[in-house]
């Protein structure tokens, strides 16, 4: 569709939403260019959730328009559906079901031709093959957001929400989740991630957006956020290591920065 | 969305909860088990010393009444494992992907229908083997069964209010406590010209004393008559109600 790649693959403007007294968005604007990683930074209770929910037709939001894929989330919430998918907050899979239940549900749910096949792809792509056909409810918390990220990539939406991808992980799963949002990008997929986690932003996304107080106060790449403090003066500090690489290193996994290697 | 979707969706999502049953058959038993013992307890402990007025067997007279409690007790799954959906956040998941609106809640309606039709089926089997005996013909049983189905179908989307609505699991099946108790003070286990005057006028103009009344004489053998219509009039109308009331629970849930 041509005017879904000229155009953003997500544009929000004058977004508000109150929930009775407390307005929690107050006129938030934001685009995010399609096949980009966007970072959407805020602590918590900031309305990260909020505007996601708005943007996956969850929601509605009391005034301004919000656009996925070039279709309003108000006027054509269908096409919005087909066009986005969201994957939650706290992981909502199945658990009674196996994990390859989980991923034919979801295939079927979004009408695509052999379900089963679908299923199985994604169950090599995301490591999860052995664990299969064991109940999701038995899954690691690391698995359990791999099961959660493949159900949302079913249909080949062209715009994936992950809200807080790794709240609650261990650096480990961390590392996981980091190394499949940069295959997604890779093939095209525009990613909008919300965290509160700084440094998830510094790795995975191509621009960054601070959302406080219901509003983005600031917007830019990694680059142009950095020049908006003083410049970096050179000081000599002994280079300690963090607890997180004593730990990777300690269970022999590779620190972050070096994660995308073929394991 | 078209209307093909929304009844193909519809099948998945009751695929998906009736699997759910299927792994945890214990909640059909459970179902079961209250309103056997009821039977037990009634037919032959105090079932000596109550005067029904007729010549068939007690466990024949209790039957209607102990069936509308399975119904009763059995649709508290269904605010249950609603709650539950919601409250994982897969019921988000499934209203964000382009799926009928309504497919979420008629998946769990009509798993509350199977699951409701298995435990009765079983309580009557019990209630067989105990020497529940009817003379009554394949129309009179479709009736019956008719009404049975119309009175689970209204207690689900009670049901469905109940687990859109509750903020704790144990709220979720709470609103089913009162519909249990509801047989007592009805024609279920005596009549109710036994009762004092004002328990006998709410037990005689309460739903569960019609529907119970019709079921009976069906089985029986013998016309419903009046209380047919009260019967259908009374389940046709919490339908009604609970299926709106419902509906719109929902639409306030997703803004």
């Amino acid at each position: 569709m041509s005017t879904a790649t000229l155009s953003p693959a997500i544009r929000v403007q004058g977004v508000e939403k109150a929930y009775g007294d407390l307005a929690v968005l107050r006129g938030v604007d934001l685009d995010v260019a399609a096949g980009s990683i966007f970072a959407l930074l805020g602590s918590n209770g900031a309305g990260k959730t909020t505007l996601v929910k708005i943007l996956a037709t969850l929601l509605r939001a009391d005034t301004g328009s919000a656009e996925v894929n070039g279709f309003d989330v108000r006027d054509r919430a269908g096409d919005v559906r087909e066009s986005i998918s969201l994957t939650g907050q706290f992981a909502a899979v199945d658990e009674v079901l196996t994990g390859r239940e989980n991923l034919v549900l979801v295939a079927r749910l979004r009408h695509v031709r052999e379900p089963g096949a679908v299923a199985e792809r994604l169950l090599e792509r995301f490591d999860l093959v052995d664990a299969g056909d064991r109940k999701a409810g038995t899954y690691s918390g690391g698995m359990r957001r791999r099961l959660d990220i493949a159900m949302s990539l079913i249909g080949d939406p062209p715009v994936v929400v992950l809200d807080e991808p790794t709240t609650g992980l261990d650096p480990q799963a961390r590392i996981e989740v980091w190394k499949t949002v940069r295959q997604l990008a890779e093939s095209g997929t525009t990613v909008l991630l919300t965290t509160q986690y700084l440094d998830e932003a510094e790795h995975l996304a191509d621009r960054i957006a601070i959302l406080h107080g219901g509003r983005i106060i600031q917007n830019g790449t990694l680059d142009e956020l950095k020049k908006l403090l003083p410049p970096a003066r050179v000081e000599y500090v002994e280079k300690q290591p963090s607890l997180e690489e004593v730990f990777l290193a300690l269970v022999g996994e590779q620190v972050p920065s070096a994660a995308g290697r073929e394991s | 969305m078209s209307a093909t979707h929304a009844v193909a969706d519809t099948v998945v999502l009751t695929g998906r909860s009736l699997r759910h049953i299927l792994r945890s058959p214990d909640t059909i038993i459970t179902t079961a088990v209250t309103p056997i013992a009821m039977m037990l307890l009634f037919v032959y402990v105090l079932g000596g010393a109550i005067e029904t007025g007729s010549d068939e067997p007690y466990v024949t007279y209790l039957l209607p009444g102990i069936l509308l409690m399975t119904i009763a007790s059995g649709v508290a799954y269904t605010s249950y494992r609603l709650f539950l959906d919601l409250q994982g956040g897969i019921v988000e998941r499934f209203q964000s992907m382009p799926i009928g609106r309504s497919a979420v809640l008629w998946g769990h309606v009509l798993t509350s229908l199977v699951a409701n039709a298995v435990s009765v089926a079983i309580v009557v089997a019990v209630a067989l083997v105990m020497g529940f005996r009817s003379g009554a013909g394949v129309l009179a049983w479709l009736g019956a069964a008719g009404i049975l189905l119309l009175f689970t179908v209204a207690l689900t989307w009670l049901a469905v209010v109940a687990g859109l609505s509750a903020k704790t699991v144990d709220g979720a099946s709470a609103f089913s406590y009162p519909l249990i108790f509801l047989p007592f003070i009805s024609s279920a286990f005596v009549p109710t010209d036994s009762m004092p005057g004002p328990v006998a006028w709410f037990a005689e103009n309460q739903p569960v004393t019609a529907i119970v009344n019709a079921i009976r004489a069906l089985l029986d053998g013998q016309s419903a008559g009046g209380d047919l219509w009260v019967a259908l009039a009374w389940c046709l109308g919490l339908l009604v109600v609970a299926y709106a009331w419902a509906v719109a629970t929902y639409r306030r849930r997703l803004r």
